[in-house]
C-alpha cells in the first residue's frame, strides 16, 4: 500500500477528534452548571478545630509567608479533681489566616502537634473585596464541616499512620 | 429582474433590493461560517464545546462579539497615517462586496450578468491586497510593517495560480460568463450518463486543488498565515486595530472566505443547480421559477462544504515560512496549473 | 535646466546645489542598516517574560541576544532566611510545570548532609512522581510546539491529556502544580488507594496522545520542512555552552544523569532507553522529547509493578537541624540538568543555596545560534530549545 502522506494523516486526527466530541461529548466540564469533584487530599482551604488549638504558635512560625495571625491569653480553669492544682488554659482571641498571602503549601497543617488544622477540598470562596480573604476563627471553624475522611492508602503502605 | 410576481418595480426599487440582497448575501454566510466553523467546528476538533452561554448552544455569540467590539475605544496610534489607517479595513471589505455581485444564485436571481464574469471576479479580488498593505504601512508599528510586507509578497504570488486554475474551467466551458458556466455544468453529461451533470471538479480535479490552495493563501489562512502569524507578530497587519475597525477586518476575513467558496462552488461544483436531467429541462429557459428560491439554498450548502474543507485545513496544519511559501507557489503550483491548462486545451479540441 | 546653462543666475545655481545637498543628506539618513526588533518581554511566543533583541536585515537576523531577568524573584536570597520545609515549598515554583522534579535534588542534598537515606518505598514513589512531572512538563511542550509553529489544535489535545496526569498528582499530594510532597527522610504521605490502577490507565492514554501528536504534528510535511535543518547545534558547541537534557542528546551526546549517576532514587532498578539523535537540529530536539515522554510512561509502568512495601519516612527528628557541611546533587530534570549546592551551618535552614537551573545554560547558546536565521526560525529555535522563564531567572 502506498504510504499515506503525513498531511492526510493529520487531517484524520482532527476529523476523528471532532467525531468523538460529537458522539461522546467533550472533555471539558461546563462550569458553573456542572462541577468537578476534586480528590480528597486536594488543598482547597484550611479548617480550624478550635478546641484542639493551644496557641503554641508553631503554625504561625513555620508559615513561609507569615500569613497566620494568632493572639491568645491565659485563663485559669478549675482543677480536674478535688484538691488538685489550678490549671491554666490558653484561650484563643484571634486566629486569622490571610488567604491573599497563603501559598497553600500545607506546612502549618503538617506541623501542628495537636491536630487542630485540617485540609478541605472546598475551593469556591473567592471574594470581590480582598480584605474579605482574611478568614477569622469563626469562618475557619465553619470549614470544619467540609473536611473529608482521610483516604485509604494503597497496598503495601505501612499500616501505622502518622 | 424588473418584476417580481408580476409587480413592476421601478429602477430605484430594484437598486435598493440589489443593495440589500448584496448585504445579506455577504453578511449572512459570514455570520453562519463564523458560528458553525470557527466557534463550533474548531472547538469540536479540540475536544471542547465552544461558546455555550450566549443563546441556545451559543448561537448568539457572534451578536455578543459584535456588541463587544463596537463598544471598544477607537485607538489610532499617534504616529499613524490617519487617513490611510482608517480607510484600510473598508477597502478590504469593499472588495468582498464587489466580488459577490457576479455570483449567480439562481436562473434569474443574480445581481449582474457580466459576459466576462470570471475575469471581473479575479481582478476585483486583488483589491484586498491594497487594503492589507495600507493597514500594514499606516500602523506605524514594526510588527505590522513586517506583516504587511509578508502579505504583499504572498498575496501577489498566489494570484497567478488562482487565475491559471480557473483558466481550465473557462476553456472547458467555453465562456467566462458565470451563469453560462453553471448551466453548462448542469446540462452536460459525462460520457452519455447525465444523471450527475458534468461538475467540473471531476475533470478539473487538479485545477480544483490548485484553486483551493490559492484561496487558502489569498485568505491568509493557515498554513499560509505568515502575515498574521499569531505567535510571532501578535496579529501582523491587524495589530494596531481595535474596536469597530478590527470587527470589519474580522468579518471581512470570513465574508471573503464565504464568497470565494461560493465562486469555487459555482466554477467547480455546479453552482445553484441540480443536474437538469433530473427534471427534464433542456436549457436555462426551461428551468422552473421555484428554482429561484431553492437555488440560493443549494448554493449555500455547496459553499458550506467548501468552507468546511478550508477551515479543516486551517485548524490542522502549522504554517509555512515565507520563502517556503513563495517557493511552493512559483515552483510547484504555477507549473502544475500550466500543465493542467495545456491538457485541458488539447482534450477540449480532441474530444 | 542644467548647471551648464549660461542663462542661469547665481541664485538659481545656488538653490540647485542646495537641493542636491539636501537629497544627499536624506539618502544618508534613510541608509537603513537594519531594523532592531524587540521580541518580548510581553509576547505570545516566548514562554514567559524573555526579551530577545534582534537586529534584522530584511527578514534575516544579523545579531540577536536574549535579555533575561524580568522574572527574577531572588530565590537564592529567599532561601537564606527560611527553614528546610519552607525552602521545599518555594523551590516548587522554579520550574513550575514539572514542579516535583525541583524538590528532589534539594531534598537529596539535605539528606546527604544529614547522612539519612529514605526507605526504598519512598525512593520508588519519588521516582514515580518525578517521571509523572516529566510527562506533564514535556506533554505541554509538545502542544506548545504546535502553537509556536501555527498549528492551533495540538495544544488543546496536550492540555486535555495533561489533565489526567495533574489529577493523579493531585490525588496523591493535594496540589496539581505545586505538590510540596518531598520531605527530608522520605515523603509526606503514602499513595491513596487506587493510585496504581489509575496511573496505569492514564499512562496508556498518554501513549495514545503521543501517537496522536506524532500523526498530527511530527508526520506533517510542513512541520518537517519548518524544523529539519534549522538551528543545528554541533556536538562540540553543545558541550562548550553547557547544554543539558534533550538539547544535548539531540546533538548526539549520550549523556543521561538517571543512568550514569548513583543517587538515592529508583532509576537504576528499571530498564529504559536513552534516546539520542545525530542531527542536532530543531526536529531532533522535538523528536527526542516525544520519545522521552513515551519512555517515561514505560518507566512509570515498571515502577508501579515493582513498588516495594514499607514505610515512607525514615526515622528523623521532628525539628530537623542539618549538620554543617556542603553538598551538591543534580538530577536529570525535564528541562535538563538541575542541581543544588547546599551550604549548611547546622541551622534550621540552609546558610546558602546555589541553584543550577537548566534553562539558563540552555539559552546561553541563542546568540551563537540565531545568527543568519530568518525571523520565523527564531521562534522555531526558541520553541525547540524549550526553556521556562522561572527556570532561567529564578
Amino acid at each position: 500500500m502506498a504510504k499515506i502522506p503525513g498531511l492526510v494523516k493529520g487531517l484524520g486526527v482532527t476529523f476523528g477528534t471532532m467525531m468523538r466530541t460529537i458522539t461522546k461529548g467533550a472533555n471539558t466540564v461546563q462550569y458553573p452548571h456542572e462541577k468537578e469533584i476534586p480528590p480528597i487530599r486536594s488543598r482547597g482551604v484550611i479548617a480550624l478545630h478550635q478546641d484542639n488549638c493551644t496557641s503554641c504558635m508553631l503554625c504561625s512560625r513555620s508559615c513561609p509567608d507569615w500569613c497566620i495571625y494568632i493572639e491568645a491569653h491565659k485563663d485559669l480553669a478549675p482543677p480536674r479533681r478535688e484538691g488538685g492544682k489550678v490549671r491554666t488554659v490558653n484561650k484563643l482571641d484571634r486566629f486569622d489566616i490571610d488567604y491573599a498571602l497563603c501559598m497553600y503549601c500545607g506546612i502549618c497543617v503538617e506541623v501542628c502537634p495537636f491536630d487542630a488544622l485540617f485540609w478541605s477540598p472546598e475551593y469556591e470562596y473567592s471574594e470581590p473585596n480582598i480584605a474579605d480573604l482574611l478568614h477569622d476563627k469563626t469562618k475557619l471553624s465553619e470549614w470544619m464541616e467540609t473536611v473529608p475522611e482521610a483516604p485509604a492508602l494503597e497496598a503495601g503502605a505501612d499500616k501505622k499512620k502518622k | 429582474m424588473n418584476s417580481i410576481f408580476a409587480i413592476v418595480i421601478p429602477y430605484w426599487g430594484q437598486s435598493l433590493l440589489r443593495v440589500l440582497g448584496g448585504l445579506v448575501a455577504v453578511l449572512l454566510p459570514a455570520g453562519t461560517i463564523v458560528y458553525l466553523f470557527l466557534f463550533k467546528m474548531m472547538s469540536f476538533m479540540q475536544s471542547r464545546l465552544g461558546p455555550m452561554e450566549a443563546g441556545p448552544y451559543g448561537s448568539l455569540q457572534l451578536v455578543a462579539e459584535v456588541g463587544k467590539w463596537m463598544q471598544k475605544e477607537d485607538i489610532v496610534p499617534q504616529r499613524a497615517d490617519k487617513l490611510i489607517f482608517k480607510i484600510a479595513p473598508v477597502v478590504v471589505l469593499v472588495s468582498t462586496f464587489l466580488l459577490v455581485v457576479v455570483v449567480p444564485f439562481g436562473p434569474d436571481a443574480y445581481f449582474t450578468n457580466f459576459e466576462t464574469g470570471v475575469f471581473y471576479a479575479l481582478a476585483v479580488s486583488s483589491i484586498s491586497v491594497l487594503g492589507i498593505l495600507m493597514a500594514g504601512w499606516a500602523s506605524a508599528n514594526k510588527y505590522s510593517l513586517l506583516g504587511g510586507l509578508r502579505a504583499a509578497g504572498q498575496l501577489i504570488a498566489y494570484e497567478l495560480p488562482m487565475v491559471l486554475a480557473v483558466m481550465g474551467v473557462v476553456i472547458q466551458a467555453g465562456t467566462m460568463n458565470m451563469q453560462q458556466i453553471v448551466v453548462a455544468q448542469n446540462s452536460d453529461s459525462i460520457f452519455g450518463f447525465d444523471g450527475l451533470g458534468n461538475p467540473y471538479i471531476l475533470t478539473q480535479m487538479i485545477g480544483f486543488i490548485v484553486f483551493m490552495i490559492s484561496i487558502q493563501a489569498e485568505l491568509t489562512q493557515a498554513p499560509f498565515d505568515m502575515p498574521i502569524a499569531e505567535s510571532e507578530l501578535v496579529s501582523g497587519y491587524m495589530t494596531e486595530y481595535s474596536g469597530f475597525r478590527f470587527l470589519i477586518f474580522f468579518i471581512g476575513e470570513f465574508a471573503t472566505a464565504g464568497v470565494f467558496a461560493m465562486i469555487a462552488s459555482v466554477l467547480f461544483l455546479g453552482g445553484w443547480g441540480v443536474p437538469f436531467a433530473w427534471f427534464g429541462w433542456n436549457s436555462v429557459n426551461d428551468v422552473a421559477d421555484w428554482m429561484n428560491l431553492v437555488g440560493p439554498i443549494i448554493l449555500i450548502s455547496k459553499m458550506m462544504l467548501v468552507v468546511f474543507i478550508i477551515m479543516w485545513i486551517r485548524f490542522s496544519y502549522p504554517r509555512f515560512r515565507e520563502d517556503q511559501l513563495q517557493r511552493f507557489a512559483w515552483k510547484i503550483l504555477i507549473p502544475v496549473s500550466l500543465a493542467n491548462i495545456m491538457v485541458t486545451a488539447v482534450l477540449k479540441v480532441a474530444l | 535646466m542644467t548647471l551648464t546653462s549660461d542663462r542661469l543666475g547665481d541664485r538659481q545655481k545656488l538653490s540647485y546645489i542646495a537641493g542636491q545637498a539636501a537629497d544627499a543628506r536624506l539618502n544618508l539618513e534613510l541608509e537603513t542598516e537594519g531594523m532592531t526588533l524587540n521580541i518580548g518581554p510581553q509576547h505570545p511566543a516566548t514562554h514567559g517574560t524573555l526579551r530577545i533583541v534582534a537586529r534584522l536585515d530584511g527578514e534575516q537576523v544579523v545579531w540577536a541576544e536574549p535579555s533575561c531577568g524580568y522574572m527574577h524573584r531572588g530565590y537564592e536570597k529567599l532561601t537564606e532566611v527560611r527553614t528546610y520545609p519552607q525552602v521545599t515549598t518555594l523551590v516548587n515554583r522554579i520550574d513550575w510545570l514539572g514542579s516535583f522534579a525541583n524538590e528532589v535534588p534539594f531534598i537529596l542534598a539535605a539528606e546527604k548532609l544529614m547522612g539519612v537515606e529514605a526507605p526504598s518505598r519512598a525512593q520508588w514513589i519519588r521516582t514515580i512522581l518525578f517521571e509523572l512531572s516529566r510527562i506533564a512538563n514535556v506533554s505541554l511542550f509538545l502542544g506548545d510546539l504546535g502553537v509556536q509553529l501555527g498549528a492551533i489544535t495540538p495544544v488543546f489535545l496536550a492540555f486535555r491529556d495533561r489533565e489526567y496526569v495533574l489529577n493523579l498528582i493531585e490525588s496523591a499530594t493535594g496540589g496539581r502544580f505545586h505538590p510540596n510532597f518531598d520531605r527530608i527522610g522520605g515523603l509526606k504521605d503514602d499513595l491513596p488507594a487506587g493510585f496504581i490502577d489509575e496511573t496505569k490507565a492514564v499512562m496508556k492514554k498518554l501513549r495514545n496522545f503521543c501517537d496522536e501528536i506524532e500523526r498530527l504534528l511530527f508526520g506533517n510535511e510542513i512541520f518537517q520542512s519548518r524544523t529539519r535543518g534549522i538551528g543545528i547545534i554541533p556536538r562540540g558547541i553543545a558541550l562548550q555552552y553547557g547544554l543539558s537534557g534533550p538539547n544535548l542528546r539531540a546533538s548526539g551526546v549520550d549523556w543521561d544523569l538517571r543512568r550514569d549517576q548513583d543517587i538515592a532514587m529508583a532509576w537504576n532498578k528499571v530498564n529504559f532507553k536513552v534516546w539520542t539523535h545525530p542531527d542536532g537540529d530543531s526536529f531532533a530536539r522535538c523528536w527526542i522529547r516525544l520519545q522521552e515522554t513515551r519512555e517515561a510512561t514505560l518507566i512509570v509502568d515498571q515502577l508501579l509493578d515493582g513498588l516495594p512495601s514499607g514505610p515512607v519516612m525514615a526515622k528523623v527528628p521532628k525539628i530537623i537541624k542539618v549538620p554543617e557541611g556542603e553538598a551538591w546533587v543534580s538530577t536529570e530534570n525535564p528541562l535538563g540538568e538541575m542541581g543544588y549546592y547546599v551550604v549548611s551551618r547546622g541551622d534550621l535552614g540552609p546558610f546558602r543555596v546555589k541553584i543550577r537551573s537548566a534553562s539558563f545554560n540552555n539559552i546561553s547558546i541563542t546568540p551563537w545560534l540565531l545568527r543568519g536565521v530568518y525571523v520565523p526560525d527564531i521562534i522555531t529555535i526558541l520553541a525547540s530549545l524549550y526553556f521556562i522563564l522561572g527556570d532561567i531567572d529564578r
